[in-house]
């Protein structure tokens, strides 16, 4: 457990990382490094496009599954790591 | 008009009298119907005949003719002729009840014309509303084409021809306005009758509750659940096997606990595997030219400088917790080509503190994966080929461990200790080998104590059998009571042959290097002078049976040929080489790495005298490197100083040359080419000698 806690400060404390958040299943953001309403922003629409995503490569082929999702736009790069009950989400600034 | 009257006026007395019976009676009906079966009482009128019962039964005949009674019987007309009165025998019978003067014109008379007239003309003047309204019938009743035909001709045709169809439109439409109601046949009569009040009942329930269901059926979905379904027909015939073996049922069920456990405890454990990712994404974008460098970048330059290469510095690998601390040994791992582990520890005597095993991947710099720490520095470590999560280490107090990579512990799974028969001195380097014939696991160790010590793991205990002492040749002498005294020679590398099984090679302390053989424990099968101080490094050729290469702190890098005792290419570097190791890739690259932070990489085939690279690595000029290691897949290799950093390099194109594509031949790839690139150097080189 404190593994994860450790690994979790560790991407926050990277360098260029401007937040990161943990959402629940239902789109719930748990824990979070940003304010309530952006994360509540972030969560549900992140949450309905990797559902979006994870849908349309299983579709394609039933015994592949969604690895991870990268938007990277002007600003910066939002990552998203979708586990089988949760959504990790990171968003960095990558050096450019 | 009189005679009407009177009959209207009794029809209607007698209705009304005949009502009020119907409604007299009409509440008697009501009550019973035994009225009705009675007989009607007579009323005598007071001024009737009175007459004799004789004269009551008198019949009187009546005889129906159709005479008019009223019409006289013998009418005399006066004769002029004849001067009298003469008898008409014919009597008109006719009688008129009825006369009435009549409104009928016919037709053809004057007046009928007259008033025919009139009308066409009041028709006429009709005629022009009344086809308005027939076309606008017209057109929404499209049921009689005929009427249409006639709408749309209306439009176009003459006075005449328009009056006759209009009359045509209208002649059947003429009955239907003017409907006559025969007054003697129609009589129309009305009766309302009470309508009952309607009234609504209704009766409401509270509703069911209700929610929204929704889901989606796609490929994955039905996939998934024939998974599942599989899965547990599975467990089922699991379930029906696994009778017999209790323990393992016990296993099974410890397991399930354990999941549940599991599930039940903190709901952040499960984001582990995405928090990895996520780092490893994370790290990737920071460091993502180097990673773009390592996976693309070629250094174009090497095509201009001509039989030089260079290595582009890659990725850091640092940790603080190692940062005082030596790399004492590298590897990378067999299976997983961006893993490798780093060794920590001193070299220096006087200063000896804790170790650190770290292993670290490439694709992410900034974190290891797996930390170890022990109480004695570690001073070499390898990884088994089969089993990439064992890893054994050994230590400077003379201590082997196992460390099992898949089980969460920090601490190893096996350990020797001094009961076990640890080495007296540090363990400079430990070699797995293959598993013996009891499938157990088996590796070597070397020490300054002069012993060789084959480690066997038997039922998760380490035995340890000695395989050789490194005797110092002459130097047995004789002491009291006959006791044969020798010296030990100081064990500091060792490397196995890679086809002959039983073949190794051990370097010393004092310099030389003696082939020996695992099944011959006092005499070695040959003995080479090699180096003037301690032997650091030995390593067979990957390709080439026959030659193995050392080096060591007086400067020099020897290659040899295993069946002659004197080296084949002797480098000098100008500083105390930490490390050599052999290419991969080819027979005749090898990289060098020395005290002043150069890395020397040589390849015989371009260049026997010269490195083809020579390159400082490291930042500040006091740190010395003290390892190289090679990537089995890629190109590249890893360096390792003497405060705790290790530097990823990449191998610029010179410094891996194949051999060059004839026209027309097939480009021969494969360990034979290798051994006979190397051979033909190697004739080259035994000629001079020969020659010499």
């Amino acid at each position: 457990m404190a593994e994860v806690e450790e690994t979790l400060k560790r991407i926050q404390t990277h360098k260029g990382v401007i937040g990161t958040m943990v959402v629940n299943a239902e789109g719930i953001p748990i824990r979070t490094t940003l304010d309530n309403s952006t994360t509540v922003q972030y969560a549900g629409l992140l949450h309905q496009l990797t559902m979006k995503a994870r849908s349309t490569v299983r579709d394609i082929d039933p015994q592949n599954d969604l690895t991870f999702l990268r938007i990277r736009s002007k600003k910066h790069e939002i990552m998203v790591a979708p586990d089988k009950e949760y959504l990790l989400i990171v968003i960095q600034n990558p050096c450019e | 008009m009189p005679p009407k009257q009177p009959l209207r006026r009794q029809s209607v007395s007698v209705g009304r009298g005949t009502r009020k019976r119907d409604e007299d009676s009409g509440t008697e009906v009501a009550e019973g119907a035994d009225e009705w079966a009675q007989s009607k009482a007579t009323v005598r009128p007071p001024d009737q005949l009175e007459l004799t019962d004789a004269e009551l039964k008198e019949e009187f005949t009546r005889i129906l003719t159709a005479n008019n009674p009223h019409a006289p019987q013998n009418i005399v007309r006066y004769s002029f002729k004849e001067g009298t009165y003469k008898l008409i025998g014919f009597v008109d019978q006719l009688a008129v009840h009825f006369s009435q003067v009549g409104n009928l014109i016919p037709k053809d008379s004057d007046e009928g014309r007259r008033q025919r007239y009139r009308n066409n003309l009041v028709t006429g003047s009709e005629e022009s509303a009344k086809l308005v309204i027939s076309e606008a019938e017209v057109v929404e009743e499209e049921d009689e084409p005929k009427e249409a035909e006639a709408g749309s001709q209306t439009d176009v045709p003459a006075a005449e021809a328009a009056e006759k169809v209009a009359e045509e439109l209208m002649t059947p439409k003429q009955p239907k306005e003017r409907k006559l109601t025969n007054k003697f046949n129609f009589s129309e009569r009305a009766s309302q009758t009470f309508n009952n009040p309607l009234r609504d009942r209704e009766c409401q329930m509270e509703p069911p509750p209700r929610t929204n269901f929704s889901a989606t059926a796609n490929q994955w979905e039905i996939y998934d659940a024939y998974v599942e379904e599989l899965e547990k027909q599975e467990k089922t015939k699991e379930k029906e096997k696994a009778k017999t073996p209790v323990a393992k049922k016990m296993g099974k069920m410890a397991m399930r606990k354990m999941t549940s456990m599991e599930s039940q405890s903190d709901d952040i454990t499960k984001v582990t595997q995405a928090a990895k990712i996520v780092e490893r994404m994370v790290n990737q974008n920071t460091y993502d030219d180097v990673a773009q460098d390592f996976k693309y970048y070629e250094d174009a330059a090497d095509e201009y400088r001509d039989q030089e290469g260079t290595l582009l510095p890659l990725w850091k690998f640092q940790n603080d917790k190692a940062k005082r601390l030596a790399v004492t040994a590298l590897c990378w791992n067999p299976k997983y080509n961006d893993l490798f582990a780093v060794g920590h520890g001193s070299y220096d005597f006087m200063k000896q503190s804790r170790g650190m095993l770290l292993l670290y991947s490439m694709k992410n710099p900034s974190f290891p994966e797996y930390i170890f720490s022990s109480e004695s520095g570690i001073m070499c470590l390898d990884m088994h080929m089969d089993h990439p999560y064992l890893v054994v280490v050994g230590h400077y107090d003379g201590n082997v461990a196992i460390y099992n990579l898949k089980k969460p512990h920090s601490q190893p799974s096996f350990r020797s200790s001094a009961k076990s028969g640890k080495h007296t001195d540090p363990v400079w380097q430990v070699k797995w080998q293959k598993d013996d014939m009891d499938n157990n696991l088996n590796f070597f160790s070397v020490s300054s104590d002069g012993r060789i010590v084959s480690w066997t793991l038997v039922k998760s205990e380490l035995v340890h059998t000695d395989v050789i002492k490194l005797k110092v040749e002459g130097s047995t002498t004789e002491s009291l009571e006959g006791l044969q005294l020798y010296t030990v020679g100081c064990g500091t590398a060792f490397d196995f042959h890679k086809e002959i099984d039983y073949m190794f090679l051990v370097g010393t302390e004092e310099g030389k290097i003696y082939k020996c053989s695992k099944s011959y424990s006092s005499q070695f099968l040959d003995t080479y002078d090699a180096h003037n101080m301690a032997v650091d490094a030995v390593s067979w050729n990957p390709y080439h049976t026959k030659v193995f290469m050392s080096c060591s702190s007086d400067w020099t890098v020897k290659i040899w040929d295993h069946t002659i005792k004197t080296p084949m290419f002797i480098y000098d570097l100008n500083s105390a080489v930490g490390d050599v190791a052999w290419a991969p890739y080819s027979s005749t690259v090898f990289a060098a790495v020395t005290t002043n932070g150069k890395t020397h990489v040589f390849d015989l085939s371009i260049n026997k005298y010269e490195a083809i690279c020579n390159q400082p690595v490291v930042a500040k000029k006091k740190n010395k490197i003290t390892h190289v290691q090679f990537n089995p897949i890629h190109p590249i290799i890893i360096v390792g100083d003497d405060r705790g950093h290790v530097t990823c390099l990449k191998l610029s194109p010179n410094l891996r040359k194949m051999p060059k594509e004839k026209k027309g031949q097939e480009v021969q790839k494969g360990p034979a080419v290798e051994i006979a690139k190397l051979d033909k150097l190697l004739n080259l080189v035994r000629e001079v000698k020969t020659k010499i």
